[in-house]
């Protein structure tokens, strides 16, 4: 089975690590099956919006194609208490991002926690 | 440079979590969505910071409670379990839409319950579908906005009036307690926060009354009506110097068979008084560009079928 990214496994997983619930307009009914992905790829922009962050960034398939994706995380009134704020991303920026993706392949997600390029993960 | 690639990993089914009366047939998911990854995030410890950026500290453990003053709430509160215990995503805190909690509705009542599509519990549809008022950034409106992200509230007291400042929506609520009754019965001039009068009823709890509340608000995140004749009781009972207890009691016969107590004694902690109280604003133009960028991509195929 393929996505439109290329992904060429899927692994069915059973432990479930439920974290703390953060401000949201909105549940998870817009991503379905809630698939989660591990993408990584480099910052585009990084847009601290209300009531929804917005992380950019280009990521490169398996066939070389990039594809700009536009993943939502949680309010900057949520996010700067762990830390996360306007200046944690730039540009350029290579990072690892967990999230959870509609059904329907659309390259958009939740993030879940993200991996900066120095090891650091940040949850929010 | 590591290479940029789409690391396959996880397929997470949560058709268990499914309700029957949800409105929706997609399989329901769980909020936050579990995250079955085992990466230690011990780096990014989360802080009590206010909206100086400065770090606030943790009450002490073993002080003895001082107690309340007379006829005083001013001051500022947080949740005093933390902040997470006022958000209520799922609903009221004392009914969250769970298929568990069970209002007691009028007809009226249900099937305007189920004429709103919210973005949480037993009726949740994907966010480009509902209709929820806060979504489109209108006025949280009251009692929501004690009943959905519930943070930090600052209390200012005058010789006439007890004033709310909420962090939430960045607005502030009026209670009269010079003896004033309500405008007339037929409110002409509904409000998105009401019209408030208080009083005190002994020396630690206020009892406020809040009439003339907008139709177009909903009582909490998850979409429970409410007609223009809703009255909303609230008792702030300070029980101590630095605990406030608010009790919050849904009375609307036209919606609700009998009243219904949405916050029971819900505990606030008093916070240190050069406590900066964060801006939590809905932007109507970022919400949009939420919606063009993520929501509606989102169930693009779906809308197709």
């Amino acid at each position: 089975m393929k996505n439109s990214l290329g992904v060429s496994s899927l692994v069915m997983i059973g432990l479930l690590a439920v974290s703390a619930p953060l401000f949201a307009h909105h549940g998870n009914a817009s991503y379905g099956n809630a698939k989660q992905l591990t993408v990584k790829g480099t910052v585009t922009e990084w847009v601290w919006l209300n009531p929804h962050t917005l992380l950019k960034m280009d990521v490169k398939d398996d066939e070389g194609k990039v594809v700009n994706w536009v993943v939502e995380w949680s309010a900057p009134s949520s996010l700067i208490n762990f830390g996360i704020n306007k200046q944690t991303f730039k540009p350029g920026d290579e990072v690892t991002v967990v999230m959870i993706t509609p059904d329907n392949g659309a390259p958009v997600g939740r993030i879940q926690r993200v991996m900066l390029a120095n090891g650091k993960w940040l949850r929010g | 440079m590591f290479s940029r690639f789409v690391v396959p990993t996880i397929v997470l089914a949560a058709s268990t979590f499914s309700l029957p009366s949800r409105a929706q047939n997609a399989p329901r998911t769980p909020f936050p969505a579990p995250d079955p990854g085992a990466v230690p995030v011990d780096q990014n410890r989360e802080k009590h910071i206010d909206g100086w950026y400065k770090e606030v500290p943790a009450p002490p453990k073993d002080q003895k409670a001082a107690p309340a003053p007379r006829h005083d709430l001013s001051g500022i509160w947080e949740p005093a379990a933390g902040w997470r215990d006022g958000v209520q995503f799922m609903g009221a805190k004392e009914y969250p839409s769970d298929g568990k909690h069970i209002l007691p509705f009028t007809p009226l009542g249900e099937k305007a319950f189920k004429a709103n599509k919210p973005g949480f519990g037993t009726t949740e549809v994907p966010i480009a579908l509902n209709n929820d008022p806060f979504d489109i950034c209108d006025p949280i409106g009251f009692p929501r906005i004690e009943l959905f992200n519930l943070r930090a509230l600052q209390i200012v007291q005058t010789e006439k009036q007890v004033l709310i400042f909420y962090q939430n929506d960045r607005t502030f609520r009026s209670i009269w307690m010079d003896g004033r009754k309500f405008p007339p019965e037929d409110i002409s001039e509904p409000r998105w926060y009401g019209y408030s009068i208080g009083k005190w009823e002994d020396d630690t709890t206020f009892v406020i009354q809040t009439v003339g509340l907008d139709e177009r608000t909903w009582i909490d995140n998850v979409g429970r009506p409410h007609s223009s004749n809703l009255r909303v009781e609230e008792r702030f009972h300070r029980v101590s110097h630095d605990i406030l207890e608010l009790t919050l009691t849904i009375i609307d016969p036209a919606m609700y068979i009998k009243p219904w107590i949405a916050l029971d004694k819900f505990p606030l902690r008093l916070q240190p008084a050069d406590f900066d109280l964060r801006e939590m604003l809905c932007s109507p133009s970022e919400q949009a560009e939420f919606d063009k960028q993520v929501s509606r991509p989102a169930i693009a195929d779906t809308k197709k079928k």
